[in-house]
């Protein structure tokens, strides 16, 4: 029943430490089989209904996989046509050592119990376990594991047959002898029933069998080599990332010896060394006289399925091209890829590659990530591929292969449908966008909700004041609504109030979890993915006008000039007056024959948001700017009828400042309650050196932007207004927008409080508090403050500090995800507006490179590329000159933000990445520039027919 | 995220043991002939010797003795090559002075101190490997020492250790394995006959809610204990005593 085992390691000071363990070896697990009759019986066993049909086998046998398999084929495996497979704890712990997103997705498979997937514990099976030998390798130990488990169960159950599959032909011959069925992944699937398309799925761990060419990218350094070389600080360890426009660059993010992060350039071939956008890679740091400085070029893959590296090396040698002389201040710390320590290989989203064969048996999978490398894959179904939006990942990179190997793991729809387009974009950006389950939905209030006795008690009821909501058009979650009204002459009673999410989602439900692992509602142009079920999203919770609705209410006393003399909190009952628009409350607020009660409360309001506004600038809060735009569709066809920037009203303010204020209001309280375990919101300062192009930009348009403190870099961008260029001024604000840390939720006890501070907000605490029903953060800031002022219980996770940490880095995360998501789709749709039109552009220059200008299109908030020179050339007309960041031709100059007149098309050849084409219309240049478009084109979008694209979008900037 | 779970899918620990199950205790008593009781007793790995001298006239400084009870005097000591580290550990230090007092607390829960007014009883633990639960093992040599003694007990001391693993489920008897993989460790020292709890300590905060269900388990562990050294002592008596024919009249009764 016991056996010990005896670890000896070697601790941090160098001495060797004796670790003995306890093994306890049982008889009581139970086989997994269900007719089995020596095993005791238990319920929990199903019986197995399926039937795994291969034809090497004439027999229904229980498949037993060893651990290679199943972290390379897990596409395969979540295919429905493997049932009956017996998992060996052995197996399961070493690919959670491994691999943790295999183990998650191989663990979402054992849930399924129509897959028949069993874990026996086979290592504490007292008659499977094995103890290992003294010189014998953890892998031959594994494999000695799992062939002794299928030998105890061909005797265990003698009427049934087991068959292993591994593609190790050592093991397999060893198998062989102790009579084990045993086959490779590859020889099985090729013989099962139905095989078809899931050939395609396997994944070739020993390369595709071409034939073998020369290696073409230098070998990697072995584990322990790198493991070495960092120790001895010869090399570093960091993540890759690849350039977005030049293929042949990327960098890698390592952290010096003193901890702070330094970006290593890595260029070509040899440089990047098969390394994969995310990867954990060992680089090592050349001398300082070879490092270079960032390209400046664009370059594009143009590579074939069959190509070789010629036009690798050709890009190559252009790169190389004026690397010595580069100014020496450029130049930037360069390295080169020796090693891969943990590649963060992905399931991709794209296309196939239209060029070439498409009836061949090898295709080109070009991803929609420009970042990540064309990939090889197998299929026999290439004329249909083309046609469609597909998902690939990569299996293996050889040293002799240009592009890295993969498999097809199954298609989305056809290219540029909407609807495969919204779920490219999901997936890409890893949105949870499934049906809501049977769990969720059972949690949900049954219909007709109503108010009880109960709940009027335990809430102040606030049903006889004026409360009003403000929100973007067609909004239907409406989570915030406001109150003013005087107390006396000189004092208001402001109230900010809402929705009462956390009365609906209770801890620990499946709703709850769900919820959780959501984070966010995600808002595309025409689809909005909710984080709650509809029910409560646009019903329950949304705080609709003339209905009584459940609130949280922050209350204040302030005075006329905006001080706040006291803030209480408390849930309530509220029923809004009225649900009205940005526009509509302006129009109230302006117009001065309106006198009743919600006119006079939203004047107040808007009075004290602006003395609020004003004290919150004062203090260094910092005005940014990023385009954004709303996309107007056609609600019969749902396309989009016309693109533009999002107009704001003064009430978007109004709104926002007493968002703010009840949120700063609320961090200060739930921690004072909770000082380990608030959940918080921080803004980090970002490191001087984020401000470097805003500053050059700054100097060459003889600004001095000053960054030392977040008051300075307000004030410089205040004052740095050039009267004959307005949107100057905007352009710095976005620029300065792009310099910034991301904003991100925390527990309060992981931080020291000096870390607490936000900086974009310039206030010293802050949470979100006010949009429960899109955001999870809120819903545990509730539930904090619900504990506070006594109105419920506490429980285990909301007082976990570590729980909490884990729960703010998927929020960090799904927020992220969420907002790159909606700039995709905003992206997209603004690419199918764009179809079959021309036109010309008023635009400004966002920066200047070598051989291409960037440019902002603010109507559109697009931000495109003018090529000044073919791709690969020096230009004919314009000299770059690195120093003053310009473009010259001739007397004419291109500066940053100097405005400029484009014409805009799109180019739809590339079907993936569909691009605009800018061509430069003014300043005019002989040869180069093209003469105005006649018509001056103006938008004439019918506007009865426009239809607002979605229902909110609200700007996350703090 | 730790890649170890305390408690796997399938339910098991690290070690192999479902959540409510103990280690493998073994123990002895009569171990030496010097001391007047004497036992030795490994909970899993984690191996003690008690010693217990006594009762006996109060020595150095008769300030000390009570006119109405025995003083019982406890050591804790871990010897050197007790942990993986080898350390020299001197005597008194503050984490053995705390487990002595707590030792003396336990026990004195437990002996009849009111029979022996003017003595003392001494007790001397060393820990011969440390496995995590060090003081519940302490306490368990401890009672089995002073019953090889033959000094009169209310009832069996025990002390037993209780977890939490994924912040949800109770497991009981916990290892060093598990103790530094994380997780609030509940010790509980019990008199399982009457199920009172003599001492209780707690090594980091978890919610109130999950109290019960992990302080019930560590009194069943508890109880369990008390089963298996109350086995040992029977069969230990029954041992010396078949050389006098003892176990005969024992059988009878
Ligand atoms: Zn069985």
């Amino acid at each position: 029943m016991l056996t010990t085992k005896i670890f000896i390691r070697k601790n941090r000071a160098g001495n060797f430490l004796k670790n003995i363990r306890e093994h306890y070896l049982r008889d009581d697990i139970h086989c997994g089989i269900s007719n089995c009759h020596d095993c005791p019986p238990n319920s929990n066993i199903s019986p197995a209904t399926h039937e795994n049909k291969c034809s090497l086998y004439n027999f229904n046998h229980y498949l037993v996989l060893d651990t290679n398999v199943i972290l390379h084929q897990m596409d395969l495996l979540e295919e429905d046509a493997m049932c009956n497979v017996i998992i060996l704890n052995t197996v399961l712990e070493e690919v959670k050592h491994r691999n943790l997103p295999i183990y998650k997705r191989l663990n979402n498979i054992m849930e399924n119990t129509d897959r028949n997937f069993y874990l026996f514990p086979n290592n504490f099976h007292i008659e499977c376990y094995i103890a290992q030998d003294k010189l014998e390798v953890i892998n031959d130990y594994n494999d000695r594991c799992i062939r002794r488990a299928c030998t105890w169960y061909m005797q265990h159950v003698p009427d049934a047959k087991f068959v292993l599959l591994t593609d190790d032909v050592a093991n397999r011959q060893l198998a062989a002898e102790e009579n084990i069925y045993c086959c490779s992944v590859e020889n099985y699937v090729a013989h099962l029933e139905n095989c078809g398309s899931l050939q395609d799925k396997l994944a070739h761990h020993d390369g595709h069998s071409i034939s073998k060419s020369d290696d073409i990218f230098p070998p990697h350094l072995t584990t322990l080599e790198i493991h070495k070389g960092i120790k001895e600080n010869k090399l570093y360890q960091g993540v890759y990332h690849a350039s977005r426009d030049n293929f042949l660059e990327g960098y890698v993010v390592v952290e010096e010896s003193d901890g702070t992060p330094m970006q290593i350039i890595v260029q070509g071939r040899v440089g990047q060394n098969r390394a994969v956008q995310g990867d954990v890679v060992a680089v090592e740091l050349f001398n300082v006289k070879e490092w270079t400085a960032p390209s400046d070029l664009v370059f594009e893959d143009e590579g074939l399925v069959e190509s070789g590296v010629d036009e690798v090396l050709r890009k190559e040698a252009e790169l190389n091209v004026g690397k010595g002389k580069k100014e020496a201040e450029d130049r930037k710390p360069t390295g080169r890829v020796v090693g891969v320590i943990r590649r963060k290989w992905r399931q991709y989203c794209g296309i196939l590659q239209q060029d070439g064969d498409a009836s061949g048996l090898y295709q080109l999978f070009v991803p929609a990530e420009k970042r990540v490398p064309k990939i090889r894959i197998q299929t026999r179904q290439g004329v249909f591929l083309r046609t469609q939006k597909i998902v690939v990942t990569i299996d293996l990179w050889p040293r002799h292969s240009r592009y890295p190997e993969g498999h097809f793991v199954r298609a989305l729809g056809a290219i540029g449908d909407q609807a495969t387009e919204n779920e490219v974009v999901l997936l890409e950006h890893e949105v949870p966008h499934n049906q809501f389950s049977e769990q969720v939905l059972k949690c949900l209030p049954k219909l007709p909700w109503i108010i009880t006795d109960a709940d009027v008690e335990a809430r102040v009821d606030l049903r006889d004041i004026d409360i009003c909501s403000v929100d973007p058009p067609g909004c239907t979650d409406i989570d915030d609504a406001l109150h003013c009204r005087p107390l006396t002459k000189d004092t208001f009673e402001v109230g900010v109030h809402i929705a009462d999410v956390s009365h609906f989602i209770r801890p620990g439900t499946a709703l709850d979890v769900e919820a959780a692992n959501r984070a966010t509602t995600v808002y595309l142009v025409n689809k909005r993915i909710d984080m709650v079920p509809e029910l409560l999203s646009s019903n329950l919770c949304s705080l609709r006008g003339g209905e009584e609705r459940f609130a949280f209410s922050c209350i204040w006393e302030i005075d006329k000039n905006a001080k706040i003399l006291n803030v209480r909190c408390h849930k309530s009952i509220i029923r809004s007056r009225k649900a009205m628009t940005y526009e509509e409350a302006q129009i109230t607020i302006d117009d001065k024959t309106k006198n009743d009660s919600i006119a006079i409360s939203l004047r107040n309001l808007n009075m004290l948001a602006k003395i609020l506004k004003r004290k919150r600038l004062e203090n260094g809060a910092l005005v940014l700017a990023s385009p954004e735009v709303k996309i107007h569709m056609d609600s019969e066809t749902m396309e989009p009828l016309d693109v533009e920037v999002k107009k704001l009203f003064e009430t978007n303010s109004m709104v926002e400042e007493f968002m703010l204020l009840a949120n700063i209001s609320v961090a200060e309280i739930i921690l004072e309650a909770f000082p380990d375990c608030a959940m918080l919101r921080r803004h980090p300062e970002p490191p001087v050196s984020n401000f470097d192009p805003l500053i050059k930009v700054g100097k060459n348009l003889g600004f001095d932007i000053k960054v030392d403190t977040g008051k300075h870099l307000a004030e410089s961008l205040d004052e740095a207004v050039n009267a004959n260029n307005p949107y100057i001024n905007t352009m710095l604000r976005i620029l300065a927008t792009r310099c910034m840390m991301q904003a991100v939720y925390f527990p309060s006890g992981i931080y020291e409080k000096s870390n607490f501070f936000h900086y974009g907000l310039a206030v010293p605490l802050y949470t979100h508090f006010t949009s429960p029903i899109r955001r999870y953060a809120d819903i545990i800031v509730h539930r904090l403050l619900a504990v506070t002022v006594g109105s419920d219980a506490t429980y285990p996770d909301l007082l976990d500090k570590q729980k909490s940490k884990l729960l703010c880095n998927n929020l960090n995360y799904r927020n992220r995800m969420a907002q790159y998501a909606g700039r995709a789709s905003v992206a997209f749709n603004t690419h199918l507006f764009f179809r079959n039109k021309v036109q010309d552009e008023e635009g400004y220059i966002l920066c200047i490179r070598k051989n291409a200008v960037q440019i902002l299109i603010p109507r559109y908030g697009l931000e495109c590329t003018l090529y000044l020179a073919e791709k690969g050339q020096s230009s004919a007309y314009f000299q770059y000159d690195v120093e003053e960041q310009t473009q010259k031709c001739g007397d004419i100059t291109l500066h940053a933000f100097d405005p400029v007149t484009v014409r805009l098309s799109l180019d739809s050849s590339n079907v993936q990445h569909e691009k605009f084409v800018l061509k430069l219309v003014h300043p005019y240049i002989e040869g180069f520039s093209l003469p105005p478009l006649n018509v001056p084109s103006k938008r004439k979008g019918d506007s009865k027919n426009k239809n607002k694209s979605h229902e909110k979008r609200k700007k996350q900037l703090h | 995220m730790s890649r170890k779970e305390l408690l796997s899918k399938i339910g098991l620990r690290q070690d192999g043991r479902r959540a409510e199950e103990l280690r493998r205790i073994r123990c002895k008593l009569g171990v030496f002939t010097q001391p007047d009781g004497s036992a030795y007793l490994e909970q899993g790995l984690t191996k003690v010797l008690a010693a217990v001298y006594g009762p006996h006239q109060v020595r150095g400084g008769r300030s000390k003795a009570q006119h109405d009870a025995a003083i019982i005097n406890c050591q804790f000591s871990m010897a050197v090559f007790s942990t993986g580290e080898r350390k020299k550990r001197p005597r008194g230090d503050r984490k053995s002075t705390e487990i002595s007092i707590h030792l003396h607390q336990a026990l004195l829960a437990a002996v009849k101190v009111e029979l022996y007014p003017w003595s003392q009883i001494d007790v001397y633990v060393e820990v011969l490997h440390a496995d995590g639960g060090v003081f519940p093992a302490c306490v368990n040599a401890a009672t089995l020492a002073l019953i090889d003694a033959g000094i009169p007990l209310k009832e069996y001391v025990c002390a037993c250790t209780a977890s939490l693993a994924n912040n949800n489920v109770a497991m009981v008897d916990i290892s060093n394995q598990e103790e530094t993989l994380g997780g609030p460790v509940l010790t509980v020292v019990a008199l399982p006959m009457s199920a009172k709890i003599v001492h209780m300590e707690m090594s980091q905060r978890f919610h109130l809610d999950h109290l019960p269900k992990v302080l019930n388990l560590a009194l069943q562990g508890c109880k369990d204990i008390k089963a298996i050294l109350d086995d040992v002592v029977r069969q230990h008596v029954k041992d010396i005593g078949s050389s006098t024919g003892w176990s005969q009249t024992n059988r009878k009764q």
